[in-house]
């Protein structure tokens, strides 16, 4: 398993022009479950779809339809809730959030404010080999996401589509234990990872089916500790929360500006208002979009259509019993099993497809160069393309039969980047794809000292040069493979040279 | 003696007998219902859809397939949802809104052969006791001109009151099935809650609405509710409970039976009438063998305002969704106008003053700061009145009688003044919602000036088979057979 001794990381510091400022950030994710179903209709949850065609009875709040809950989206959250090792809460119970806007047909979303279905949980956030914050999850609650207000196709009117009213989401809510912009990128990144990994989130930011509301205060260093040791919120500065946002570049970039926002404001002698604010990303700012004062009296209160949530413990312990190795335990076996370096197993571990792949070719192989093979050679070609690893051209099995012909010593590394390339336009099986192009690195040392012995004895000033400086006893290397075009093994060439220079 | 006249037990009968056919009862109830425009009963009618079931019942029950409610004619609440028959809840907010789906209760009935004659009035959403708030104007009540049928399912009482169906759909949030019942010399039933399925009824306070059927016998009441319970998977707060063959139920022997006499139910402002009547029901049933037993139910002066605060925030809420934006009524805006001004205007036009009156109460009662001394207090209050009758049933009671409403039908407009008032009329009734038990209303006897009176009997949850036994020994004790005389 994980090493779990690491460091926490420093916080961001920000020079005020008084003085230095410490950031604090809580944060609620809107995660959409993977569901085919929405969270209390049968209608389809598909993205992109003609407007107000995915649209039952009861999400267009027709009169006298009912919400009947979706075992699914409940099962989804359960698994995330273990995922982030969290508490399941066996009886849970879902509320109306009342307000009134034309894409929120039923005039109230459907969520769970008193008692929601996943508790306290965690998530460490690696900020750098050994060095990572563990960041507290207070709740996962399930709540009906909007519908989508269209309010520039017609001068005079709005519309609305309702394809998305009533699609399951699950706003994971963190205390503010994040330090920095930095943090929070690496916080959702995590998060989205682990949701990914567990197939209850597709985590597609573009599409909105990851979005996040980011609450920001600043303190003077010291303050944040006193919170800690007491979880006494007053030792902290006012929060402001910024909105509905759903890229990591944007994340930062608001955070930065508010934080840097709310200490001139505070080194002007004033004080933050709380308030909900939108971020710019045209203008990099933030704005405000509603104070404290107008903030919504949503009346909540139970919904009575829908009785309390009850489920069994058998049935949680059978979806623990499925659960997916998660990435801090991949990650510490990759590093364990395979030898990987931190870095190359958080490449590898990024991406679960990317990570089966891996572990594919990995398996009774060099573990460390099947990593540098699949990191440098396949990604950097499939990024080149712009595809994605289920599309790579290039199977794992064709890329391990590359990686045992440099085993055996058949084909050079250099053979072997050749092949890569033919395999990857052509296909084919790669030890008959050598065959057949009559790609075998020479290692007949009769025919190598030849070809060496030729060399040094056309070239005494080199041969000189190279008895004074070691180094560049390279040259003849080369030298020597260029003359065999290119099939002589690298290793045999290397030895024969030195011996021969008496090295 | 017109067949329109017929309970759905005699009116079965005869179509098994092939002595009528659905049609010519249907006919005979359509031209009754078409000649009662002075009743305002009928909101809708739909005699073509009406004729067209009646003949499919034929052909039912000459193929020997024949459930108990096929070839019933049937006024409907216009609560419910009725497929392609406009559904409006008596309310403006809902005009022209015609549903693409029927509720589950229409479907059951419609399935085993039932006809719709067409929508019923009541109060607008079931907000009401005197069917005044209506947005079709008041339905009238056939025992005299200008008395109320009372309410919410005032249409629904007139209509069976004055044989111009057999029977008809009501629901009872606050008692809107049993005082419409006791006021019009009908029978009604509101079921445990969860027994009959909510989808496809305009939802009023979701955690009371129950719907029942309203009939001219305890019979007809057993038959018709066989028809419309069971457990229905798309009403989250259905329960999945077996429904017996309450017709079966009725043996007519209650001996050994405890009745409880709750003393709380005694209370000031009951006209003497409904006193001495209540007596004469406990002797009845003292009569036919039972105990009858004083029982106390403590926090029962608690229940109106508990019920008038819980009720209000559910609707607040759940009509919310008359918005204008999808279905229904739109508010002509001017220019400028945004999307408030089309909720203002459109919610300020489309619902009448009592539904501007609930929606505003709820939504005070659960806004910030108000919730704990108000919704809060009140979902407590609930669980004390849920459990006063829990204490009594356990005491070995095994149903409570006790007046339906505090005095017989009153004149139309005489309470519309004062609200409070008209939400007194519900004060022997909201308990049970409270609580989700069932109660039947059953006439007893006629007041002084010749206007019928009901008492109810409270049952234990999903008894509703032994209650209406109950109900049905105090019905043939009554002998109750006085009849509206025709004046519409």
């Amino acid at each position: 398993m994980l090493d779990l001794t690491f460091e926490n990381p420093k916080p961001k510091v920000i020079a005020g022009a008084l003085h230095d400022w410490e950031l604090v950030i809580g944060m609620e994710i809107h995660a959409q479950v993977s569901s085919n179903a929405k969270l209390f209709s049968g209608a389809s949850t598909g993205f992109g779809a003609e407007p107000n065609s995915h649209v039952a009875f009861v999400d267009c709040a027709m009169p006298g339809m009912l919400p009947v809950i979706n075992e699914f989206c409940i099962e989804q959250a359960v698994r995330t809730g273990l995922g982030l090792k969290a508490a399941i809460n066996l009886r849970s119970a879902f509320d109306r959030k009342n307000y009134f806007y034309p894409d929120l047909p039923q005039g109230y979303q459907i969520s769970q404010l008193y008692h929601p279905i996943v508790g306290e949980g965690e998530v460490l956030v690696e900020m750098g080999p050994g060095v990572a914050r563990l960041v507290r999850i207070e709740r996962i609650h399930l709540e009906q996401d909007a519908g989508k207000s269209i309010h520039d196709m017609d001068p005079n009117s709005s519309f609305v589509d309702f394809n998305r009213t009533g699609v399951a989401l699950m706003e994971i809510v963190s205390r503010p234990d994040i330090r920095g912009p930095e943090e929070a990128a690496a916080y959702v990144t995590k998060l989205r990872q682990i949701l990914r990994y567990l197939g209850t989130c597709d985590g597609n930011m573009q599409n909105g089916n990851l979005r996040a509301d980011v609450n920001v205060s600043v303190c003077r260093p010291g303050q944040y500790e006193r919170y800690q040791a007491t979880q006494d919120f007053s030792h902290l500065g006012t929060r402001c929360e910024i909105k509905n946002m759903n890229s990591m570049r944007f994340i930062q970039a608001a955070i930065d500006y508010e934080a840097r926002r709310q200490i001139a404001i505070l080194e002007d002698g004033g004080s933050v208002a709380q308030e909900t604010r939108l971020y710019d990303p045209d203008r990099n700012e933030t704005r405000s979009m509603r104070s404290k004062e107008e903030a919504h009296d949503y009346r909540y209160f139970p919904d009575p259509d829908l009785l309390p949530l009850e489920i069994e413990q058998a049935w949680v312990d059978g979806i623990a019993a499925t659960m997916p190795e998660l990435p801090d335990a991949k990650k510490a076996r990759f590093m364990g099993d395979f030898g990987l370096t931190d870095y190359d197993a958080n490449v590898l571990t990024a991406e679960l497809d990317a990570a089966g792949f891996f572990e594919e070719v990995a398996k009774g192989r060099d573990g460390k160069q099947a990593a540098n093979w699949v990191i440098n050679e396949l990604f950097g070609r499939l990024n080149k393309e712009g595809l994605a690893i289920e599309a790579s051209p290039i199977s794992a099995a064709q890329l391990g039969g590359i990686l045992d012909l440099m085993a055996k010593g058949e084909i050079s590394g250099k053979m072997a980047k050749d092949l890569f390339e033919i395999v990857w336009t052509e296909g084919g099986d790669p030890a008959e794809v050598a065959a057949a192009r009559g790609m075998k690195q020479v290692t007949d040392t009769g025919a190598i000292e030849a070809a060496v012995d030729e060399i040094i004895a056309a070239n005494p000033a080199q041969v000189e040069k190279a008895k004074a400086n070691p180094k560049l006893a390279g040259w003849f290397v080369g030298q020597v493979i260029k003359a065999t075009g290119g099939k002589a093994a690298p290793a045999t060439v290397n030895e024969l040279v030195n011996r021969k220079l008496g090295l | 003696m017109t067949s329109n006249t017929l309970t759905i037990e005699a009116a079965r009968n005869a179509l098994r007998k092939r002595e009528i056919t659905a049609v010519e009862l249907t006919e005979a109830c359509l031209a009754a219902a078409g000649a009662s425009a002075k009743l305002n009963a009928f909101v809708h009618h739909t005699p073509d859809l009406a004729l067209e079931m009646a003949k499919a019942a034929d052909a039912r029950l000459a193929s020997g397939d024949a459930p108990s409610m096929c070839g019933i004619p049937l006024g409907i609440k216009d609560l419910f949802c009725t497929r392609g028959v406009p559904s409006q809840a008596a309310s403006n907010i809902l005009s022209g809104f015609t549903p693409e789906y029927e509720s589950t209760v229409t479907t059951k009935l419609f399935a085993d052969g039932a006809v719709m004659l067409g929508k019923l009035n009541m109060d607008e959403f079931a907000m009401g006791s005197s069917n005044e708030n209506s947005a079709y104007g008041p339905a009238i009540n056939p025992w005299r001109d200008g008395l109320t049928p009372g309410g919410s399912s005032g249409g629904s009482a007139a209509a069976v009151a004055a044989d111009l169906c057999i029977a008809a759909t009501g629901t009872d949030t606050g008692g809107s099935i049993r005082q419409p019942a006791a006021f019009t010399g009908t029978v009604g039933i509101k079921p445990t809650y969860g027994r009959v399925s909510r989808w496809g009824v305009v939802a009023y306070a979701s955690s009371l609405d129950q719907a029942g059927p309203m009939t001219k016998s305890v019979r007809d009441a057993a038959i018709m509710l066989g028809a419309m319970a069971g457990h229905d998977a798309k009403d989250s707060t259905s329960a999945d409970i077996a429904v017996p063959d309450f017709e079966a139920a009725l043996t007519g022997d209650i001996r050994g039976k405890k009745i409880g006499i709750p003393r709380e139910y005694r209370m000031d402002g009951m006209s003497d009438e409904i006193d001495v009547l209540w007596r004469r029901g406990a002797e009845m049933l003292r009569d036919a063998g039972a105990t009858i037993v004083d029982i106390s139910l403590p926090h029962t002066k608690y229940a109106l305002p508990a019920y008038y605060v819980i009720a209000p925030a559910e609707a607040s809420s759940n009509l919310a969704r008359y918005d204008g934006v999808r279905y229904g009524m739109r508010a002509t805006l001017d220019a400028g106008d945004g999307i408030t001004d089309m909720y203002e205007k459109t919610r300020a036009k489309g619902f009448g003053k009592e539904v501007q009156r609930r929606v505003m109460v709820g939504a005070y009662v659960l806004s910030a700061g108000f919730y704990d001394a108000y919704y809060n207090r009140a979902r407590k209050v609930r669980a004390l009145i849920k459990r006063d009758f829990e204490n009594a049933f356990a005491d070995g009671v095994d149903a409570i009688l006790a007046p339906a409403t505090p005095t017989p039908a009153f004149e139309i407009g005489k309470k519309s003044g004062n609200p409070v008032e008209a939400y007194l009329n519900d004060v022997f009734t909201v308990t049970l919602n409270l609580a989700g038990l069932p109660g039947v209303s059953v006439p007893v006897g006629l007041s002084a000036s010749g206007l019928p009176l009901g008492l109810q009997l409270i049952g234990q949850p999903w008894q509703e088979a032994e209650l209406l036994n109950h109900a049905y020994v105090l019905e043939k004790s009554a002998g109750f057979v006085a009849k509206p005389a025709k004046w519409w």
